[in-house]
């Protein structure tokens, strides 16, 4: 005999408004009578509207996973379990989806029959790390429905402190402005960390994101530990044909407000005939003038990434941006992929062995300073690697002439 | 019982299997894109095939029959292919200029809005929640659906200097992120604590080494080995929690939620920028927080009219300074606004630049 739909006076005011309603979802996966999940749901709705009445959550974790990893999976056991027992285990199984969050339907349709027979029919598309979240799953369901994701040949994603998950812009799939192929870079990497991502054993979490330009539509500068932004060297590519064409639809003043007065090095002129001037060397590559400007500016030829590490969110010792650790890198042949593999590897045993139990990667860098994080994984200095020097004093500078011999050296052997 | 089945260890699937096929023949080949409408992008090889991708809003917590639906749109009009942005818009592409008229119509039919492209208001990006985290103060899916609300219009239309990526967080771990505008729970008082449960359930030092202002030190209560709080100390941050559930932080009346404006990741004109706390101590009204849509609008609102074009939230306001950033939004300013984590004498104002 199944449960009714339990009471619901605030979640209900929730299905009000134009926005697409989750509880109308949930609500409609409990009246999907005979399923199994409509139990599930049922309990979940009681559970949620519990919470919203005393305005607090009733999850506590636990330890659930599959045979052979150890994580993935996201244990949940209510708190309140005597009185919604239909969902007193509603666990997550994480699934990292292709890069750039690719679909066919065929793929999307058997995750939802897998997870109508299996779970409880809610699919979060997708988690902040970038995980299809399969939400609500009783423990003996875990293994067979993770053994049918498996088998359509999608792996679990990570969790603790391991790697984890990453994500990705839309890149070359649909970018004219992606200064690399971001997918593909994110596929090497990640399917050479697997071990890392299912066995966690790190000091804490390791994220790494792929942008394919200074938009950084992945969000990876703050929230990764290395994120990979595309960048170029050459000259940025100007189609004085089309500049003109927008100078005339935006008129003159307003193209300058909007294209050359944002420009955050001075580095852009309108020339009389309303072409554009751009001086490449004052450049930051920060994409606003081609934003803007969709037809006629494009980034240059000459195109790779920058690697940026060590952002995080406050916990522990405040937030952190990532900073430059390499402003330029090749990224088109294999060999290319190989050495940012590598160098992923690099980060990953360094952080390994030097962080500090639960320390990210920018607060490791932090405590022991970028020279000493660079030496570790035997990388040259560079000056874009700072916003300026140093303004205090107190440092001590006998090895001095040492390291002007380094950076000859290095000057002399780039100059070859 | 049968034998366990090992996994294989495959890591992510190749994603052009999946993309619809105009995707992969230009693959890399991309020569400009413009939006000939808001919710509509057109993207142009240079072969000069352009690819239509009209992008919709979801609920992004999706049960099967919501994902069925864009199933169906998809095959009916993307020969059964469509992929999701990193804020939980789904994205429909066709090389086909008249289709995507009805594939609007499609999506607008089937509650799904057409927009956040370009300079408009995007999905707001949000964490679990009550639905499904074991440390919440809030339910993210709720705040963001009673927002979006509010905000479709905004969705829906380029109208904004720039566009505005807004994010949720159920707990100061901050797992929205970086947002022009962040709305996040803010605790402001110290962890109430279950005595009889520490001891059982919490590894004590990696507890204590968690703290960030080491208020946290071990005691003997009632006889059993616990923790205590110096409640002096505690900025109520709640890191404790997560390893020592005992340590209850959460609290129906002292969760409170914050507003933080100024965040973005992109390199784009500035350099990326931290969100700033604007505003604080608002409740934690469930069902559908009504003071957080106040201030999040009147700050929208103050933005839209104010920004000059392309200045994102955190620009706009070092132009304008923030003596009228908190002028023109009406919002009191207080000690709390003043940061005193370390390296935060970096937010005073050490020059004569001042604003009357």
């Amino acid at each position: 005999m199944s449960k009714k739909l339990p009471s619901t006076p605030m979640l209900d005011e929730l299905e009000k408004g134009p926005w697409p309603s989750f509880v109308t979802g949930l609500k409609r996966l409990a009246k999907s009578e005979g399923k199994p999940n409509a139990e599930i749901m049922k309990g979940l709705l009681g559970q949620l509207e519990h919470s919203y009445q005393t305005r607090k959550g009733y999850w506590k974790g636990g330890t659930v996973g599959v045979f052979g990893y150890g994580a993935g999976v996201i244990a949940r056991f209510s708190e309140v379990a005597s009185q919604f027992p239909e969902s007193s285990e509603f666990h997550t199984l994480r699934i990292m989806p292709a890069p750039g969050f690719f679909y066919d339907t065929k793929t999307l349709r058997e995750m939802c029959d897998i997870w109508e027979e299996h779970g409880s029919g809610l699919i979060a598309l997708h988690g902040q790390s970038g995980d299809i979240m399969f939400q609500g799953c009783r423990t003996e369901q875990v293994q067979p429905a993770w053994d049918k994701l498996n088998g359509m040949g999608f792996d679990m994603g990570g969790a603790g402190a391991g790697v984890r998950t990453a994500a990705s812009c839309v890149g070359p799939a649909r970018c004219e402005q992606a200064c690399y192929d971001t997918l593909t870079a994110h596929k090497s990497i990640i399917n050479s960390f697997t071990d890392d991502i299912h066995r966690p054993s790190l000091p804490y979490k390791m994220k790494f994101k792929f942008s394919g330009c200074a938009n950084d539509c992945a969000n990876a500068t703050q929230r990764a530990d290395v994120a990979v932004l595309g960048t170029w060297r050459d000259d940025m590519q100007v189609d004085q044909t089309e500049v003109k064409a927008k100078v005339k639809q935006l008129g003159r003043k307003e193209f300058i407000n909007q294209v050359i007065r944002m420009c955050p090095t001075q580095a852009l002129g309108l020339n009389d005939d309303d072409t554009l001037d751009v001086d490449n060397k004052s450049c930051v590559r920060c994409m606003h003038c081609i934003n803007v400007c969709t037809k006629a500016l494009k980034p240059g030829k000459d195109r790779g990434i920058a690697i940026l590490v060590g952002g995080k969110r406050t916990l522990k010792i405040g937030d952190l941006m990532g900073t430059v650790l390499v402003p330029f890198m090749k990224m088109e042949t294999e060999e290319d992929f190989e050495k940012l593999v590598e160098l992923g590897h690099a980060m990953l045993d360094f952080f390994a062995d030097n962080a500090l139990e639960h320390e990210r990667t920018g607060e490791m860098i932090e405590r022991i300073g970028l020279a000493n994080y660079l030496e570790g994984l035997d990388l040259p200095l560079d000056v874009n690697m700072i916003s300026q020097p140093r303004t205090n004093s107190y440092v001590r500078t006998d090895g001095w002439d040492e390291e002007v011999r380094k950076w000859n050296e290095t000057k002399s052997s780039a100059a070859e | 019982m049968s034998e366990l089945r090992r996994p294989n260890e495959t890591g992510v699937p190749d994603s052009k299997q999946f993309m619809h096929p105009a995707l992969v023949r230009n693959y890399g080949k991309w020569a400009w894109h413009d939006r000939p409408q808001a919710g509509v992008l057109r993207h142009v090889s240079e072969s000069g095939e352009a690819v239509y991708t009209v992008k919709a809003g979801t609920q992004r917590q999706m049960d099967v029959f919501t994902i069925r639906t864009l199933c169906d749109i998809a095959d009916k009009f993307c020969e059964g292919h469509l992929r999701f942005t990193t804020r939980s818009s789904v994205e429909f592409m066709t090389t086909d200029e008249t289709q995507v008229k009805p594939l609007i119509e499609t999506l607008e039919k089937a509650g799904f809005p057409v927009g956040g492209t370009g300079n408009s208001v995007g999905f707001i990006s949000h964490t679990q929640g009550w639905l499904h985290c074991d440390i919440p103060g809030t339910d993210a899916s709720g705040v963001v659906k009673a927002l979006m609300d509010e905000l479709v219009d905004e969705f829906k239309n380029e109208d904004m200097p720039n566009r505005v990526k807004i994010t949720t967080s159920c707990c100061q771990i901050n797992c929205g992120g970086q947002g022009d505008i962040a709305i996040n729970v803010q605790h402001t008082k110290p962890p109430v604590i279950n005595h009889a449960l520490v001891s059982g359930v919490c590894e004590r030092p990696a507890v204590i080494a968690r703290c960030p202002v080491a208020a946290i030190r071990p005691a003997l209560v009632d006889g059993k080995p616990s923790l205590e709080v110096d409640e002096k100390k505690c900025v109520c941050c709640g890191a404790c929690y997560p390893p020592c559930p005992p340590m209850q932080i959460n609290d129906p009346v002292n969760s409170k939620i914050a507003i933080w404006v100024g965040g973005k990741h992109s390199s784009t004109r500035s350099k990326p920028m931290f969100h700033k706390l604007v505003a604080a101590g608002l409740p934690n009204n469930a069902p559908r927080w009504p003071e957080v849509a106040e201030v999040v609008k009147k700050i929208l609102a103050t933005y839209k009219a104010d920004a000059r074009p392309w200045e994102r939230m955190g620009e706009w306001i070092e132009r304008i300074g923030w003596p009228r950033f908190f002028e023109m939004t009406d919002l009191p300013f207080t000690k709390y606004h003043v940061d005193t984590w370390r390296g935060g004498r970096a937010n005073l104002n050490a020059s004569a630049h001042l604003h009357f």
